[in-house]
């Protein structure tokens, strides 16, 4: 598949078919490749991809239940199970670089975002430092929706700590440095303009929200207690939030939240995003990234 | 059909058309014409929702598609068995003939053939009974195959279910239909009769794990088909993960959703059909 209206997006250097990309964590491309075989990378969905969120240590994520299906949307409790960095270095590197080298054109494959979370400054640039020694990764994104250990609250919710940590994550690398950006602070755009103040390359959001259901008879539902709330529920949110950030950074930023159609995206990108992911709608429909694409370049 | 093996799945949904739907007591058979789906392997199974009207029910559901067992392959047409549990199932209960349904799939690992010589013992508990109805197909296609099958099911209304399977012996929780009593009493009588049996399970998670334990105990190997609340359906969520024996998680869509029995530590709560 090609889109041919657009004929390609700069990205922080990287050289994208379109501006469609997934959020981390909702498509794994080596899963789908097992389940649909060479129909992935015939037609695959995405501009860049970016994978699960990689630790220092392997996770097995919560115990079940992982997901409550809220209004208009989804509560999400997995809780980053991956194989950790050596792990993810070792096995999955190699796997998903011959699948996106593939799935790209002759010349260039689809970039590879990796993305990586830690508790600490420390643990996160170790991850990133790993990273820049990959050239088969593109890019890098750090979540930062994961909570500082000593004070509980998200590194990526106050503004000091975030500049902190990326900033100590930019002496390691080279490579285009995305900050996950929770929405779950008090103000986003501020926690933008540290990000830019501490050199990252670009923004991402929304993340998801903070959300808990209760279980049918009462009691938490989802084996994690809380989780994250996603799907067409948190559209207005994510737009809200991309354009108070388009609005005071210079940086690119990849908006997401609730996207479900082309409009959803041409809002996003109207409201001042370079790039637009899609998150849960990939659920429902394999394909819907690149349709999206697609009415997007017509 | 005898091929046990699976195609990929195509990555496109499709949109089926709903040619009707059967009342079967409590349950429901949703047919519809799905010809130029992959033959899929008994126990697979396909993400669905309604093309009209998905979303807005109760508490503004449902959103995500939803998971069911391939029930029945006829010439150009698959089934489904439903039961109205929620606000997805209420929605395909509503189907008319002529309606849209979107399908993705056949998805998943489906049941492995039984090796020589043993004696098939299919297991189901309420509407977990969909997948042994498309195994009962297959291995009775192939010659010779004695296939023994044991149905559970809470009340007449719901044992009426049991027509949708040839032979079954069939026990009811309040005794209104054939055994009064546990399924697994009625396996326990079929293992002692014959233990060289594979059993193949599908249904609520407390009659799988009993299922289960008495297949270990007894040393008879069992193929469990599980569920669990999954958003996708290949692989992406990683919501419907169950506990596997030695610690970590199998995901049910793509590891499952039947899983050797020995595998499992047991079977967790969270991983069965609706009793």
């Amino acid at each position: 598949m090609s889109v041919a209206a657009d004929a390609g997006v700069d990205f922080c250097g990287l050289r994208l078919a379109h501006r469609v990309i997934n959020g981390s964590g909702t498509f794994d491309a080596l899963a789908a490749r097992r389940v649909f075989g060479g129909a992935l990378v015939r037609d695959f969905p995405f501009a860049a991809y970016v994978s699960k969120t990689i630790t220092l240590e392997p996770r097995d994520g919560n115990p079940a239940p992982r997901l409550w299906e809220a209004a208009g949307g989804m509560i999400n409790s997995i809780g980053l199970p991956n194989k950790g960095l050596e792990g993810y270095l070792a096995e999955d590197l190699p796997q998903l670089s011959e699948l996106l080298a593939e799935a790209g054109d002759a010349a260039e494959p689809v970039p590879l975002i990796t993305n990586v979370m830690g508790s600490t400054g420390e643990e996160l640039s170790r991850l990133v430092a790993a990273c820049e020694q990959r050239a088969e990764i593109a890019a890098i994104e750090l979540n930062v929706s994961c909570p500082n250990v000593k004070t509980g609250l998200d590194i990526g919710a106050d503004p000091r700590q975030l500049e902190q940590v990326v900033s100590a994550c930019r002496e390691h690398t080279r490579k285009p440095l995305i900050v996950k950006l929770t929405p779950n602070t008090a103000d986003v755009a501020l926690c933008a303009q540290a990000a830019e103040a501490a050199g990252a390359d670009a923004v991402s959001l929304i993340n998801t929200l903070r959300a808990m259901a209760h279980a049918p008879g009462g009691g938490r539902w989802l084996g994690g207690g809380t989780g994250g709330l996603s799907g067409p529920a948190i559209r207005v949110v994510a737009l809200a939030q991309v354009a108070a950030v388009a609005a005071r950074v210079e940086l690119p930023v990849i908006g997401m939240g609730g996207v479900q159609r082309a409009a959803h995206a041409r809002d996003l990108l109207d409201a001042g995003a370079s790039l637009v992911a899609v998150g849960s709608e990939s659920f429902r429909d394999p394909t819907i990234a690149f349709q999206i694409a697609r009415e997007l370049g017509s | 059909m005898s091929d046990w093996s699976a195609a990929p799945a195509p990555l496109e949904r499709r949109l089926l058309t709903v040619l009707g739907i059967d009342e079967l007591g409590a349950y429901r058979v949703l047919r519809v014409a799905d010809v130029e789906t992959p033959e899929p392997r008994p126990g697979q199974f396909a993400m669905l929702a309604a093309a009209e009207r998905w979303g807005g029910g109760e508490d503004e559901r449902p959103y995500l598609a939803r998971a069911f067992s391939i029930a029945r392959r006829r010439v150009g047409e698959s089934h489904f068995l439903l039961e109205d549990v929620g606000p997805g199932t209420n929605r395909l209960c509503e189907l008319r003939e002529g309606d849209g349904l979107w399908a993705l799939g056949p998805l998943g690992k489906g049941f492995m053939p039984p090796t020589e010589r043993r004696r098939a013992i299919l297991v189901g508990g309420g509407v977990g009974i969909a997948p042994l109805a498309i195994l009962q197909d297959a291995l009775e296609a192939e010659a010779e195959r004695e296939v023994t099958v044991l149905l559970g099911f809470r009340d007449a209304a719901r044992a009426a279910g049991a027509s949708l399977l040839r032979g079954a012996q069939v026990a009811t929780d309040d005794g209104s239909v054939g055994h009064r009593g546990l399924l697994t009493e009625l396996l326990s009588k079929e293992l002692y009769r014959d233990s060289r049996a594979q059993v193949y399970a599908c249904g609520p998670a407390p009659m799988l794990e009993a299922v289960r334990a008495m297949c270990a105990g007894r040393g008879v190997p069992a193929q469990l088909a599980l569920e669990a609340g999954m958003a996708c359906g290949f692989g992406a969520c990683f919501g419907c993960a169950v506990p596997k024996r030695g610690g970590g998680y199998v995901r049910v869509c793509l590891d499952g959703p039947v899983i050797d029995a020995a595998e499992l530590e047991r079977v967790d709560e969270h991983a069965g059909a609706p009793a």
